[in-house]
């Protein structure tokens, strides 16, 4: 049995870890209100855009622009939102497994796969998993900003526009509650047309001035709009993922140190019990 | 009972209206817009300025909305907004301010600014000071 002092530097061990996790815990709690309000705000903003730009889609317009059009499929994007830092439990495993099954889909009907990927733990992954890396921003702040995420965007967009990619998928944890966090993968381009049966005969908008320039605007304010609420949405799921996955650690350091304490004083114990009976059977023999 | 028509008013930051209104009075990209239910289908750009709705009952609402685009369709209209707030919340100084300082800065004159964005600077705050006066007459 292992002896009293090593059992006490073992606990002492596991207590400092548990003062650091505990901390952790309170520190991704309070962040993590602070990016809910943040995701909570952006969320009505890109629900509505997506409502507009399904109607949109759906209508019979004078104009087509590029994002509007299915093409043949002969390459894929995929835009993957994941965090910069650990410590947050499965959060990105999940996301990046569901991701790599659906790129493996792609991949299976003889499809080439070219990646984006916005935050650290997703540039780690496919650098050991192989891939074929057009655009990669780490180390965003908490509070996303618009204009840091459009440059490496911008590079699927072009290749998109150039015919290079027939289509564009958006990867990103969807924050359901404090306690799930869902993988999701959604069609950025070309628009998917809402199913809305009840706007299925032939219609077009009025466009004023121009619909072109109107739809450029509005569709580049749409793809804006969806990323930086996946990054935002991302910023609130690794908080909470982080704060749950750190509050299971504290309680699992708090059983251990309780595991062990419990062996210890058994091992304490037994070697006062030892050394009384070494005495009583001393005393015996003079 | 008059008819009406959904509205909602939403900026990046959040949703800022949304309920059942009887018109919409604003500004499109090519001039004044009024957006009674039943509206054909229309896209548009928004020109920053106010955006008055009249509420069920013939109540006004008035916005402000800096940019944006409009969605109008015969049971719903919705507006995207760059930036919206209600009239009530307007700062006229702060406007009054920010217009100042835009036009200073035109006026230095200096070669590293950006005309455009000035430009674009002073016509928002304009358009600012021209809700919160409106807002203010209809009060009185």
């Amino acid at each position: 049995m292992a002896n009293t002092k090593e059992l006490r530097t073992q606990i002492t061990s596991i207590k400092n870890t548990q003062k650091i996790t505990s901390a952790q815990e309170l520190v991704a709690a309070s962040k993590m209100r602070r990016t809910q309000e943040r995701m909570a705000k952006g969320r009505p903003y890109s629900d509505h855009i997506r409502a507009v730009i399904g109607h949109v889609a759906n209508a019979s317009p004078e104009y087509r622009h590029a994002f509007m059009i299915e093409r043949e499929v002969k390459r894929v994007g995929y835009i993957i939102v994941t965090t910069d830092k650990g410590l947050c439990g499965g959060l990105n495993v999940n996301l990046l497994k569901t991701t790599v099954k659906h790129i493996q889909g792609w991949v299976n009907e003889g499809v080439e796969v070219d990646l984006c990927l916005i935050g650290n733990k997703g540039a780690q992954f496919f650098r050991s998993y192989g891939g074929h890396v057009v655009a990669a921003t780490s180390h965003q702040s908490e509070v996303p900003q618009v204009g840091d995420l459009i440059g490496s965007i911008k590079v699927m967009l072009d290749a998109f526009e150039e015919g290079r990619i027939d289509k564009i998928y958006l990867s990103n944890n969807v924050f359901v509650n404090t306690m799930t966090q869902k993988p999701t993968i959604t069609q950025l381009v070309p628009l998917d047309a809402e199913d809305d049966s009840g706007l299925k005969h032939r219609w077009d908008y009025i466009y004023e001035p121009d619909a072109r320039e109107l739809m450029e605007g509005l569709i580049t304010r749409f793809i804006e709009s969806q990323v930086y609420q996946a990054v935002v949405e991302n910023v609130a799921c690794e908080q909470a993922a982080k704060m749950i996955a750190m509050k299971n650690a504290t309680d699992n350091a708090g059983d251990l140190i309780d595991e062990l304490s419990l062996i210890m004083n058994n091992v304490r114990q037994a070697a006062i019990t030892q050394e009384l009976a070494e005495i009583v059977g001393g005393a015996a023999a003079v | 009972m008059a008819s009406t028509v959904h509205c909602s008013i939403v900026s990046a930051e959040q949703e800022i209206f949304s309920g059942m209104v009887e018109s919409v009075i604003m500004t499109g990209t090519i001039g004044e817009l009024g957006i009674w239910p039943g509206h054909t289908p229309l896209l548009t750009g928004v020109k920053p300025g106010p955006v008055r709705l009249r509420l069920e009952g013939g109540e006004e609402e008035v916005f402000f909305a800096s940019g944006g685009f409009i969605e109008v369709q015969p049971t719903a209209i919705t507006i995207l907004a760059d930036t919206a707030v209600r009239a009530d919340d307007l700062d006229e100084a702060a406007a009054v301010e920010a217009q100042q300082r835009a036009q200073r800065e035109l006026a230095d004159n200096r070669s590293d600014i950006d005309f455009a964005r000035v430009n674009a600077d002073i016509a928002e705050q304009a358009a600012m000071l021209r809700t919160i006066r409106k807002h203010r007459e209809q009060k009185r």
